[in-house]
């Protein structure tokens, strides 16, 4: 399959610093797609750069099999960035058509999809109340629909799910799942890793500008395992260190165990039977996104960068 | 382009369709109309009487202290400083045995002390009583002076400016009093409109709406749909406050007694000439308002009213355009605006002064110059175009004016351009005009 979505050595410098730094990756149509990264890793400049606000200073970007052009396919982007917001004094449904009317809808068009989404989403009655009697929660619904309301190819989402409840974050959620089967592809930004494990086929991770991983997220867990099992057996005490793996971390529950290089699972099996030890469950601990990420990124000075935009 | 349309249809419509902006401007014209309205009928009307009592040895002042509408003069015998009040007087007036080539003081008592006006009346009465006592002790007869007083009411300064082969009837007070006003109505609306437009892209920075819109829009278009919709604001506003008054004007008029309407209809048809006993039968407020009339015929108000559209626009892209670029670099902290404004504002201030002066002298050197400049020119032109174009302002220094306008605004909104597109989208950041002076000269996205 073709991908919706290549970068092939995107750069964009600022006076001070590199902002994004060669970055090339694709992204794969109707896939859902997270952008990772610190605070001040180069995400905001590269989503900025996708959906046309900024020029790069290299590198080139291919959106559905042509070179990008801001001016023409900014229909086929809906962006929904993280720091977002509304005016505050106009009428929900007013501020809904303004902004699809300037994605280049028409207004009759655009009064269609707002109150089918409005419908879909239970947020009817809101048409003539302001944004200021909005909650946070709410606004990120609206936000949400006024992104896709254009049926956009891709829909880049920064931080869509702050501030929303849990129950409004699935509808979101499910919502999303929606339109990656009806073909749309997502990039999804955020620091929430919890939501990437769960949502993202494909993940990649900027830090200082450079893109420091790329990969699905099933590859890349196996791509950072430390070789940690955990194992539950009716006498806990009686799993010790031995030759073949050592002992990582005791709970009541559980023993954490991490087998030496050279040797495979089985042999953890055996080594314990032999030990008379009872096993009640035996099974891999793979590292969750959020060990890697801290991983990666811990020690690059990420934080000490902060964002300039000159 | 239909994106920019749309940005300034909104723009328009919500400012527009805001109740305050409806109630300004109703209540404006209402209010101007009413406060001439209000001050014409108190200055005929509303006076205190003054019932003045006369202390006079030298006995001629009788007959010249004539009573006008506000002032009637006595000569009671047995009134004195001590009991004027109680004799029902409001004033006492003390005339001094009057002595030939010797300056002598008169002395006014008053249970209320009296206006300037009022005071000067009197002194002229009095100065022309003894004048006339003077001429008639030097053996002039008082029948002729009474005809040389008649006929010296008949001369009255009219003042003609040529234009070629034909002249036209100019007035000086008039042109000040335009001039003026509209370079104060420039001066103000400069700060009201720039300030909505300031305000405009704070609040889409600060909301940070700004990003979801350029995402669909140039920040260009974002910046110019503002700066367009808010233009029409304001000249909205302009058309319904002309409107308004000139039909407010011609209802006040409608209200006026059908007989001082029929005086004034006839002073018109006759052009004003109504000599000799044809003038003495109009009243003397037909007259007033036939003078007012006529007196506001003499400017070329096609001429005015379109280069004060023009200045108004210009003036205001040039200027807003700045204030955009402020508003884009200013945080959630509004005092940086203030210390921003300040360059644009002070310009603005220095130009409303050099109007004030050029309203009196319009053909020096330093207004011919405020009026070149685009800083300055929107309300500097206005004040000099009052007097008339080509008597006080020649066609190639009007020409050349507008033209150095609208480059002026075309650098100044390509100048904000630069500026707010780095600025709508960056925050967290404190800005001063060296570092947009760097954004604007260095190559940006």
């Amino acid at each position: 399959m073709d991908p919706l979505l290549s970068l092939s050595h995107l750069k964009k410098y600022y006076a001070t610093q590199k902002a994004v730094d060669d970055i090339s990756f694709d992204i794969q149509k109707g896939s859902i797609f997270g952008l990772l990264g610190p605070n001040g890793a180069g995400k905001t400049t590269l989503l900025r750069m996708i959906t046309g606000i900024f020029y790069p200073d290299g590198g080139e970007i291919i959106l559905d099999g042509k070179s990008f052009n801001p001016i023409e396919d900014i229909s086929k982007i809906g962006y929904m960035p993280e720091e977002r917001g509304m005016y505050k004094k106009m009428k929900i449904g007013d501020q809904a058509l303004y902004l699809a009317q300037l994605k280049g809808l028409s207004k009759s068009e655009a009064t269609e999809r707002i109150k089918y989404w409005f419908k879909k989403l239970e947020m009817e009655s809101w048409w003539n109340k302001k944004v200021e009697d909005l909650s946070k929660g709410m606004s990120q619904k609206l936000q949400f629909v006024i992104t896709v309301l254009h049926e956009p190819k891709l829909i880049i989402l920064d931080e869509p799910f702050s501030g929303l409840d849990p129950l409004n974050a699935n509808l979101i959620k499910d919502e999303i799942y929606g339109l990656a089967k009806k073909g749309s592809t997502i990039i999804f930004s955020t620091h929430r890793m919890e939501q990437v494990e769960e949502i993202c086929d494909h993940i990649v991770l900027v830090n200082l500008g450079k893109k420091i991983l790329d990969g699905s997220v099933k590859d890349i867990k196996q791509q950072y395992k430390e070789n940690i099992f955990s194992v539950q057996a009716t006498e806990n005490n009686a799993i010790q260190d031995n030759a073949i793996f050592n002992v990582v971390r005791r709970t009541d529950e559980q023993v954490l165990v991490k087998i030496h290089a050279g040797y495979s699972t089985n042999d953890v099996l055996t080594q314990l039977i032999n030990d008379k030890v009872n096993i009640v469950a035996y099974n891999e601990l793979l590292p969750s996104l959020n060990e890697i990420f801290i991983k990666l990124v811990e020690g690059t000075h990420a934080s000490t960068r902060a964002f300039q935009n000159q | 382009m239909h994106k920019i349309w749309l940005i300034i249809q909104r723009e328009y419509t919500t400012r527009v369709s805001n109740k305050r902006f409806i109630i300004v401007t109703f209540l404006m014209p209402l209010l101007v109309v009413g406060l001439i309205a209000a001050s014409a009928y108190l200055s005929v009307s509303g006076t205190e009487q003054r019932n003045i009592a006369v202390i006079d040895p030298n006995g001629f002042f009788k007959s010249s202290l004539k009573n006008t509408n506000q002032i009637s003069f006595s000569f009671p015998s047995n009134v004195d400083t001590l009991n004027y009040i109680q004799k029902g007087f409001t004033d006492i007036l003390i005339l001094p045995k009057f002595e030939e080539q010797k300056k002598t003081d008169y002395i006014l008592r008053s249970k209320k002390s009296m206006g300037l006006t009022l005071q000067q009346s009197i002194t002229t009465k009095i100065n022309s009583a003894i004048e006339d006592q003077m001429l008639q002790e030097a053996g002039i007869k008082q029948s002729i002076l009474d005809s040389i007083h008649k006929a010296s009411q008949f001369a009255e300064l009219k003042a003609y400016e040529d234009k070629g082969g034909s002249s036209k009837e100019s007035n000086a007070g008039l042109a000040m009093g335009i001039g003026y006003a509209s370079g104060l109505l420039i001066y103000i609306t400069m700060f009201i409109y720039g300030a909505m437009v300031m305000r405009g892209v704070m609040e889409e920075k600060t909301n940070r709406i700004a990003e979801v819109i350029i995402s669909s829009v140039k920040p260009f278009e974002l910046m110019m749909g503002k700066i367009i919709g808010i233009g029409a604001v304001g000249l909205t506003q302009f058309v319904m406050w002309i409107t308004l008054i000139v039909s407010l004007t011609s209802i006040a008029m409608g209200l006026l007694p059908a007989d001082v309407q029929h005086q004034l209809a006839t002073l018109q048809q006759s052009n004003g000439q109504m000599a000799g006993a044809g003038m003495a039968q109009a009243s003397e407020s037909a007259a007033k308002i036939y003078q007012m009339q006529h007196t506001i015929q003499t400017a070329n108000w096609p001429l005015i009213i379109s280069c004060f559209i023009f200045y108004f626009m210009g003036g205001f892209l040039f200027y807003s355009a700045l204030f955009a670029a402020v508003g884009s670099v200013v945080n959630e902290d509004p005092q940086d605006a203030q210390s921003l404004m300040f360059p644009i504002t002070m310009p603005l201030v220095f130009s409303y002064i050099l109007t004030n002066m050029v309203t009196q002298n319009p053909n020096t050197k330093i207004a011919f110059w405020a009026s070149m400049i685009p800083f300055s020119s929107p309300m500097v032109m206005m004040a000099r175009v009052a007097y008339g174009v080509p008597s006080a302002v020649s066609y190639w220094e009007l020409g050349l004016s507008m033209a150095l306008l609208v480059i002026g605004f075309l650098f100044t909104t390509w100048l904000s351009g630069k500026i707010y597109r780095t600025g709508i989208l960056l925050y967290g950041k404190k800005v001063t005009w060296k570092i947009m002076l760097k954004w604007v000269t260095t190559k940006q996205f």
